[in-house]
């Protein structure tokens, strides 16, 4: 299978890269040595593959790598930039929002997302736009604790301007 | 006694890395030269293997070999392998027994190519007839296993090996009083069969494993839950000595039973071997389906009950579905089979529980190691015999409750068990006595509470060893396999309470079996109790040299270490090192001829549920409004990574109870994917969920623990059948209770 060189932004930096046409953008950053968006169900149905296409949440397992060229590509790896946890990120290790952590990513993007969207997202809201990933460890009720406690975090923060 | 660091409830010390994208799973490791392995599986549920033209494959540009049971034989002559029995080839050689069954593999360097290559491989079958149903595999003329192969090293199987023209890989029987004589003079009998599904783990992490061949020598990576075993069963296989093969395994995205034994590591070290390059085997979700499954069942239970609602003798008959090969399957009809009785006080018990052959995917662990199916059928007969009597069922139950000092219908007397403050738990919790709305219209509401116990797996060794450096930190190497269940945070608070340092200033060596001692395996919620106990005694070791370091070197004997100062003391400055090792097997005593023993297990988990459910009777949905989990911990390490495990276990058995179901026609899985079959989602969980740890000190435990890990599946199949059952008056006996079953049990339709 013939490869082709694409660029892109991986988290803000500008990439270049070999792809074949069937790659998926979970192979292309596995390529690229980040394993933070995994391959679980294959099917668009778990979630452990979330990434950020210019901004908008997508299943790395289903979309091809060719069509990230000149756009961006935000990871799980590029939220703790400069060596400090986001504020979703430290919210899941004070609720302990995971066991395993397979799904961890996925989650962490989406509420990052969610949050964005909807500053104060009621526990109802919060299972509504989560829905679409999975965690086999059922670590559901602590990673709604874990968007409660980022979603006023966030909002505190915001209240006292650095 | 007080504890600063064991009862503390920090984060999993991996906690920054999962959060990060940076968990070390299997699935980020690429070897140097690798090449990739695809799986050509059977398409026929039973037959005999006539041809298998792997032309085409090789033909395909850029496929590097393709491989068959034959070539595997060249380094492997006997390639059966399993923990109990040594009846699963590492490719189908004579004879496929499942749709799904490895039969060939494709290597290539672009895994891409591998999967094409696999779909160019044609096999040709003499079908044979096929058994799917483990009660008519009990007598069917197709026969699965033309002989029985239990491995040699197991006394108790023994008597099996050779065995021929049966599906029964195993029968286990209890005889304890005699129960045929009170069932002549009960005041009441009561009779009901249960049967439960055939349900898949699918970990997240879907299995794999690596392997590089070396000289002499083979690594294996691996998301194993049993390392030491992987290491042991593929030294066998090869004939070599064990310390040829190094077998490493990272964090796993899941386990639950499914990663246990071997599943793929002998067949990635013979093809390594083969092709004498590294070789990656990972498999789809759907895959997983074919590899490893969780036991269909059926139990037929009869309890004789005096007139004052004591139940006075049960008759238990269990029937494991365990599929094609056996796995630990014969192991769950032991250890798991002579609790199916129940927590109750039973005088006179006779209990058969079977091990069948079928052709279906092979059945081993899955997170409760056969209990949730025998609690699922106990409680629901229970229930019922509460409701013909007339009796309160939490008050049926109160009265026939096995107490600390009685002894369990194997003789042991239980010790430890909370089985009572479990039970008192949750009708508290439930607000049991409390008037309660049953709805009106279409929508009725109900409850129920059930609980269960298991014993742990025995006797099973742990070693591990701690080495302490000179400015006061540690390092754990053990062979424990952190999945998700917070071992690695455990077992450091452990070495850090022994120590007096902090958790943090413990590392965790994760399992390399080069260099981590052995451990039986991460499974059956042994590692608390057992690891944790080789890891006290290791600490404790450690400490001992440490105090003797302080006595020689003329510093004052306190309780209190200041390990820095002993090393600084002792060698003039921070240098040198103190290594603890300790090793923990309990004592147990095999079940004689009857299966009765008066040491039957190291400690009892006990675990139960209480659910309130709302029913729509018009269409049939289920909907549960709130569930209360209530489990004896022990004196738990780690409170907060405990309380996950309990409702990470109770929603786990929740899909096993009210969605999740293997689809088989003619022996091929329809359904194997997370699209057809349903895992619990985040929607799906009750909106009110409690987990309470019944804190009961387990006395030989490692600072009174006990395992945590399954202890909250026990109870919520049973529990969400009663609720149905009074909510709207059908009683579902079996899994999984969807509301197309209901529908069709409320408005009068067979199935
Ligand atoms: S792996 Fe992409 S959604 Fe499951
Ligand atoms: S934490 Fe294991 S799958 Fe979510």
């Amino acid at each position: 299978m013939t490869k082709r060189s694409i660029t892109f932004y991986l988290n803000g930096r500008p990439v270049e890269a070999y792809v074949s046409p069937k790659d998926t953008l979970v192979d292309l950053l596995r390529n690229l040595d980040h394993f933070g968006a995994r391959e679980s169900c294959g099917q668009g149905l778990c979630g452990c593959c979330t990434v950020l296409v210019n901004g908008t949440s997508v299943s790395g397992c289903l979309e091809l790598a060719e069509l990230i060229e000149g756009k961006n590509l935000d990871t799980i790896e590029g939220l703790d930039a400069g060596g400090e946890l986001s504020v979703v990120q430290q919210a899941f290790i004070d609720a302990g929002a995971f066991q395993c952590g397979f799904c961890t990513s996925g989650f962490i993007l989406m509420v990052e997302q969610l949050l964005d969207e909807n500053d104060s997202p009621t526990p109802d809201e919060a299972r509504d736009y989560l829905s679409g990933n999975l965690c086999r460890c059922a670590a559901y009720p602590e990673i709604l604790d874990a968007v409660q406690l980022a979603a006023d975090k966030r909002k505190s923060l915001q209240k006292e301007p650095a | 006694m007080t504890t600063t660091e064991v009862g503390r409830s920090l984060p999993r010390l991996e906690a920054r890395q999962k959060v990060t994208g940076h968990g070390n799973y299997t699935h980020n490791i690429k070897l140097p030269g690798m090449v990739h392995a695809k799986v050509f599986r059977s398409t026929v549920p039973h037959g005999r293997i006539l041809s298998i033209d792997t032309s085409d494959a090789i033909a395909l540009p850029g496929v590097t070999a393709v491989i068959t049971g034959q070539d595997i034989l060249k380094i492997i002559p006997e390639p059966y392998y399993g923990p109990a029995f040594h009846d699963q080839p590492i490719l189908a050689l004579d004879k496929v027994r499942y749709v799904g069954e490895p039969v060939a593999v494709v290597l290539a360097e672009d895994p891409r190519v591998a999967a094409e290559a696999a779909e160019l491989i044609f096999a040709d079958y003499e079908e044979l007839p096929a058994v799917y149903d483990e009660t008519e595999a009990m007598t069917s003329k197709a026969i699965v296993h033309d002989e029985l192969k239990p491995a040699g090293t197991f006394p108790d199987l023994k008597h099996l090996i050779g065995r021929k023209d049966t599906n029964i890989a195993l029968d286990f029987h209890l005889k304890r009083g005699d129960a045929d004589a009170a069932f002549a003079s009960a005041e009441h009998v009561y009779e009901h069969s249960f049967q439960t599904q055939q349900t898949m783990h699918t970990p997240f992490e879907p299995l794999i494993s690596l392997a590089e061949p070396g000289d002499g020598r083979v690594t294996i990576y691996s998301a194993s839950q049993s390392p030491s075993f992987a290491r042991s069963e593929v030294a066998r296989l090869l004939g070599w000595p064990e310390n040829r093969v190094q077998v490493k395994v990272g964090h796993l995205g899941g386990g639950f039973g499914a990663k246990l034994y071997i599943k793929l590591e002998a067949l990635v070290a013979a093809l390594a071997l083969l092709v004498r390059r590294p070789v990656r085997l990972s498999l789809s979700m759907e895959e997983q389906f074919y590899t490893i499954t969780k036991h269909a069942s059926t139990f037929h239970i009869k309890s004789a009950v005096d007139k004052d609602g004591r139940i006075t003798a049960r008759k238990c008959e269990v029937i494991w579905n365990g599929g094609a090969y056996a796995d630990i399957g014969p192991r769950v009809t032991q250890k798991s089979g002579f609790t199916a009785t129940g927590p109750y006080d039973i005088e006179s018990a006779d209990i058969d529980s079977y091990a069948l052959y079928t052709n279906r995917p092979p059945a081993g662990a899955l997170r409760g190691f056969g209990i949730p199916q025998l609690v699922w059928a106990y409680e629901s007969h229970t229930d019922l015999i509460a409701r013909d009597l007339g009796i309160d069922p939490v008050e049926f139950r109160r009265r026939n409750i096995l107490r600390d000092g009685r002894p369990h219908v194997t003789g042991t007397i239980m010790k430890d068990a909370a089985i009572d403050a479990v039970l008192e738990t949750l009708a508290k919790r439930m607000d049991w006595d409390a008037p309660f709305d049953h709805g009106s219209g279409t929508l009725k509401r109900g409850r129920g509470i059930a609980i269960g116990f298991k014993a742990c797996v025995s006797p099973t060794t742990s070693v591990a060893s701690v080495s302490v450096s000179a400015d006061g930190s540690a390092t754990l190497y053990l062979s424990t396999v952190d999945m998700g269940q917070g071992s690695d945070t455990a077992m450091s608070q452990i070495v850090a309470e022994v120590l007096a340092i902090r958790t943090e200033d413990v590392r965790v060596i994760n399992p390399d079996t080069d260099i981590t001692p052995y451990d039986m395996a991460t499974l059956g919620s042994r590692s608390t109790f057992h690891m944790g106990n080789a890891v006290r005694k290791a600490a404790e070791h450690a400490r001992e040299q440490l105090l003797e370091m302080a006595e020689k070197v003329g510093l004052p004997k306190k309780n209190t270490l200041n390990v820095p100062e002993i090393f600084r003391h002792a060698y003039g400055m921070q240098a040198g090192t103190v290594i603890g090792v300790g090793t923990y097997i309990p004592t147990y005593a095999s079940p004689d001829k009857d299966g009765l023993s008066d040491n039957v297990t190291p400690f009892w988990m006990i675990g139960g549920t209480g659910v309130e459910v709302e029913v729509d009777t018009e269409t049939g949905q289920i909907k549960l409004l709130k569930m209360v989990n209530a489990a004896d911990m022990g004196n738990p390490l780690n409170p907060r990574i405990v309380e996950t495990q309990l409702s990470g276990a109770a929603i786990m058995q929740l899909g096993f109870t009210v969605s999740e179901e293997m689809i088989l026609d003619g022996g091929q899985v329809t359904n194997a994917s997370l699209a057809d079959y349903k895992i619990p989602g985040i929607r799906d969980i009750p909106p009110h969920i409690e987990n309470h740890i019944v804190e009961a000190y387990t006395h030989d435990g490692p600072f009174g623990a006990k395992g945590v890990g399954e202890s909250a599946t026990f109870g919520v199949s049973p529990a969400v059948a009663e609720a149905i059952h009074d909510a709207c008056g059908v009683r579902l006996t079996k899994l999984p209770m969807t509301a197309e079953v209901l529908y069709k049990a409320l408005h009068g339709e067979q199935e």
